[in-house]
Parts: C-alpha cells; structure tokens; sequence
C-alpha cells in the first residue's frame, strides 16, 4: 500500500520595497527580524546539517548541472507551528510544516499567508525611513525572472524513480487548467510569433526540460533534487517545483491533493498513465497554457492526440477505481480524499461546460473576469498598462490593497483555524514535536531543521535528537511524554532511556 | 466621471435584461453581474494610480 502522503508548500514571496533601499536580501531580512523578534519572539535559528540539495535522485548528476547552493548566512528562523521562514536568494520563503493531508496543506499556507501580512505590519512599525515593504504571493514580475512555490510529497523509496517521472509528467503538464494562476502576456522568447493575451499558468513558459536537478536555470518539469529530510532508506521526498503559488482555497486544495492521489497511484504501481505519455511534455506544458477552450490536441508517444482536459478526466478516472478499490488511507483522511475527488469532478465538468462558472474556484478564472470586466468597462485592449497592473495587485497580500481578497472566492478551511495554525504544529507528523518544543522551551532549542532538534541544556555537548519518521513525534506519540516532562533535560532523558 | 456615466448605463441595459429574459435565469445572470460591478468598482478606487510606472517598477530577482 501506498504510504499516506506527508505533504507541504515552499512559497517564495514577491518582495518590493516603496520609496527606499530597494536591495531585496536586506528587506527580506528586515521583514523576517521584524516578524521574529516582535510578533513571534522568536529566536531559534535553523540548522544546515542536513543540507543537500546537489543530490540527484538518478544517481548521477550532469556535469553541467548547477544545483542551488546552500546559503548559511542569511536570516533563518523557525517557526512554532513548524514551519521554516527564511530569506532564499532573493525572497522571503515561508515552508509550511510537514502536514498530514491536503486541507491540512491547504490551512498551513494560508496560514503563511498572514505570517507575511503580520510581517509587512511589523517591517511598517521597526523602519523609520519612510520606506515600504509590499509582499506578493505570485510567480514571475512579468520580465522574465520567476520564482517558485514547491510542493513536497513523502514517497516510498521503493517506487523506481523513472516511474515516478514517466506517469507524474502528464499530471504536471495538464493540472495547470485548475490550479495555474493566471498571467497577463508572455515574457520568454517560448511562444515567440503567436499573439499571447492570457495564459492559465504563471510558471509554465519557464519550463525547457523534462526531468533534472536544475530549479532556476533549464527548469525540469520533475525536478530530481535528492534530499529526503527522512530515513534515506525508506522514504523519498517528491520535490515537486512546476507549480503556480495560488491563492484561491479550492486550487490549492486540488493542486496538493490530486498530486498526492496520482503519487500514491503510481507508488502502488496501478496507475495507467503509461497510456497517456506525451510525445513531447515540455512543449505540450506550454501549449496547454495558452489553450482557454481546451480543445488543442496534444502529441501523444503512440502517435494519437488528447486535450489537456482529456488528460485530466483519465487520471480522474483511474484515481476514483483506485480510491474504491483500495481506499483513501494514503491520503492521511479518507474523508479529505473523498472531498479531493468530489472537487476534482466537479472542476473538469465546470471546465468543460463553463470555465467561467469557476470565477470562485479558480485562481485563473476569477483574475480572468476581473480583466474581462474591467477591459468591457474601460475598453482597453489587452497591451494595456492597467491590465498588467491588475495581474499584479491581485497577487498583494496586503488587505487594503489586494484585488484576490476583493473577489469572494470560495474557502475550504476557516479563518480561525488558519489563525491557530500560524502558532500551533500540525498533530499528525514530526512538526508536532518540532513545534511544541520550541513552543515550551523556546531558549533550549538551538537550531532546528526538518529531521533533526538540537538542545543547550547548559551542559557539554549539545543534544541533537533525530527525527528521521516524518510520521513519528505526532501528538498521539508524544503529547503526554511533553505533557509530563517539566525541562528539556528531563525530556532527554527520558528520550534515551 | 466618464466612468462613471458608463457604469450608469450598463445599470440601465441589465435591468432592461430583467424584463425580457426568462425570469430565474436572468436573475441569477443579474446578480452575477451586479456582482462583478460593485467588484469593479472597488478596483477602480484601489487599482494602483499610475499602471504603468506600478508595473514597471516591480523587478524581481529570479529565485529557487
């Protein structure tokens, strides 16, 4: 049986600086100190360790390939609900912590969302300069730089990893028609001589190969970075890097939860998605961004051709025998899998009949009649400034500001649970344990990182506990253990006794 | 103000709409659309001032 499907988002966050030092590392920086030290009062910092993100899950590495390097130096905290919030490269990057389920995923990124609107709010009141900081929750700035929201899914070491990138490709290049978030042009010389107004996805024109380490050069569609975060020998972590930060409920909801379905498929090896190999997925990926009406025939390897959504309804059909054969148990609640495959119909159907309909569902949708409407109002043609701009405001988290928070979309998870889960883990994974440690003995814990805690307890050496089971150190592991011990010392001990 | 003149038009052309359409339908359709007006008309009060220096201006560094 498939192992249930541990998942979590990486958000890197669009960072602009009004009337000031426009360097985005220091105002990255300046937005998380500000969150850390007076809203969080926060202070454990991360621990690189366990670091590596030049392994390759094929065993090899290209000797051109350039994996990201791994920066020690920048401002990296985390956080009590688990969740790992630093500055990467450019951008303030919020990791959701390891999470049971989809809805679960879905609650813990917008719970990322208001840790970066408390963050602007607290950057506003520690900067006396006059100076701004605006925080988007979007993909690329319409110059050709992009950058990424990632999603992580636990695997089974065991399942080959050819079969993981022969039968998730077509999932990736068509899953874009519900969970893309919408983009106003073009911006890479990908769809060179075809008039582009409006395409589903912000990351698909970035996309050039099929499978490699790669995450900001050549982007890979399966990215093959190596690095677990868990027991080597038992698990794989899917690094999957081709996705659209949405914030539409239900798109976040479908993106993260039929990924996990057609995963746990392929780990249980029944999935019959080697019918649908695409005779050249990358192109494909792009044509289908393109494509509103999916009706756009797409190359397959056995020389027939199927739409996008075609694609889709297959991988649909195959996901619910699946879930009445064998259950829904990969999906950490089977009620979660049930709600994943309800919507996942009920978002073909409306796609098929009336994409409008989605206006409340779908991130490309809602942002697509909003320029609609306001293109009728105003009569603009599509190279209008004003339209790029709405592209762009409707990906600012600030409420006063944002034109997403403006369109009533319809939400999965309430306000106050997403409001818990800004301080409170997850009970179902390690980032319970991770969370409730740093919650109870905030100036013992050190440094932290996914696998692993490391305690001052005053004495030489320190203590680093391991936490190589994501599916360990949950509340029904650990809760009365916690409950029980009064210091960390105590914890210790009782840990290796 | 001449957006304005040209929202109290579309006003007046959807009530039109009411009249002659099956009345369920059109209401849902009028709604919707309703909807979409008082959508728009909040983006024209908070849709940054100058479009084009807004976008031009927001330059990112590639990241992941």
């Amino acid at each position: 049986m498939a192992i249930q499907k541990v998942c979590g988002i990486e958000t890197e966050y669009g960072i602009q600086v009004v009337h000031g030092d426009p360097n985005p590392i220091a105002a990255s920086s300046v937005l998380i100190n500000a969150y850390a030290h007076d809203v969080a009062r926060q202070q454990t910092g991360w621990d690189f360790e366990d670091e590596a993100p030049g392994n390759d899950a094929r065993g090899f590495a290209r000797d051109d390939a350039m994996p990201p390097q791994v920066e020690t130096h920048l401002v990296n905290t985390v956080l009590t609900n688990g969740a790992r919030y630093y500055v990467d490269h450019a951008h303030p990057e919020y990791s959701t912590p390891e999470c049971g389920d989809a809805l679960e995923c879905l609650r813990y990124d917008r719970a990322g969302e208001l840790i970066l609107i408390r963050s602007m709010e607290a950057a506003d009141l520690a900067v006396h300069d006059g100076s701004r900081l605006v925080i988007y929750k979007n993909n690329s700035d319409g110059k050709g730089n992009s950058y990424g929201a990632h999603e992580n899914y636990l695997m089974d070491r065991s399942a080959p990893f050819t079969r993981i990138v022969a039968e998730i490709t077509p999932h990736f290049v068509t899953r874009q028609i519900f969970a893309g978030s919408g983009k106003v042009g073009a911006e890479t010389s990908i769809h060179d001589g075809r008039r582009v107004d409006f395409q589903l996805s912000q990351r698909a024109e970035f996309f050039e190969e099929q499978v490699g380490l790669e995450t900001t050069l050549k982007r890979p569609i399966v990215n093959t970075r190596d690095e677990p975060h868990a027991d080597p020998h038992r698990y794989r972590r899917l690094h999957v890097i081709v996705g659209d930060a949405n914030l539409a409920e239900v798109a976040t909801f479908l993106k993260v939860g039929t990924t996990a379905l057609v995963l746990a498929m392929i780990e249980d090896d029944v999935s019959g998605s080697r019918s649908l190999v695409l005779a050249d997925p990358v192109t494909a990926m792009h044509d289908v961004a393109l494509d509103l009406t999916f009706t756009t025939p797409l190359p397959m390897a056995d020389g027939s051709t199927a739409t996008a959504l075609a694609i889709q309804w297959e991988l649909f059909s195959q996901a619910r025998k699946y879930a009445d054969d064998r259950g829904l148990a990969c999906m950490g609640d089977e009620a979660v899998g049930e709600e994943v495959l309800r919507r996942w119909e009920a978002v073909l159907n409306g796609l098929e009949t009336d994409p409008m309909s989605l206006h409340r569902q779908l991130d490309w949708v809602a942002k697509l009649q909003m320029i609609e409407g306001y293109r009728e109002r105003h009569g603009c043609d599509w190279g209008d400034h004003r339209l790029a701009a709405l592209d762009l405001q409707y990906h600012d988290l600030r409420p006063s500001r944002s034109l997403f928070a403006r369109m009533n979309t319809e939400t999965l998870v309430d306000e106050a649970s997403v409001v818990a889960a800004v301080t409170e883990p997850p009970r179902g994974t390690r980032a319970w344990f991770r969370g409730q440690c740093l919650k109870k003995w905030p100036a013992a814990v050190v440094t932290a990182n996914w696998d692993s805690l490391v305690f001052d307890l005053g004495t030489d050496p320190l203590r680093r506990v391991p936490m190589m089971d994501p599916l360990k150190g949950t509340a029904d592991h650990v809760e009365e253990l916690l409950d029980a011990c009064a210091t960390p010392t105590e914890l210790l001990d009782r840990l290796s006794s | 103000m001449a957006e304005r003149e040209q929202k109290k038009k579309t006003t007046t052309e959807r009530t039109e709409e009411v009249v002659e359409d099956v009345p369920g339908a059109s209401a849902t359709g009028d709604k919707l659309k309703a909807e979409l007006d008082d959508l728009l008309d909040e983006i024209d009060e908070v849709l940054e001032d100058n479009a084009e220096e807004f976008v031009r201006n927001y330059v990112q560094k590639g990241g992941e």
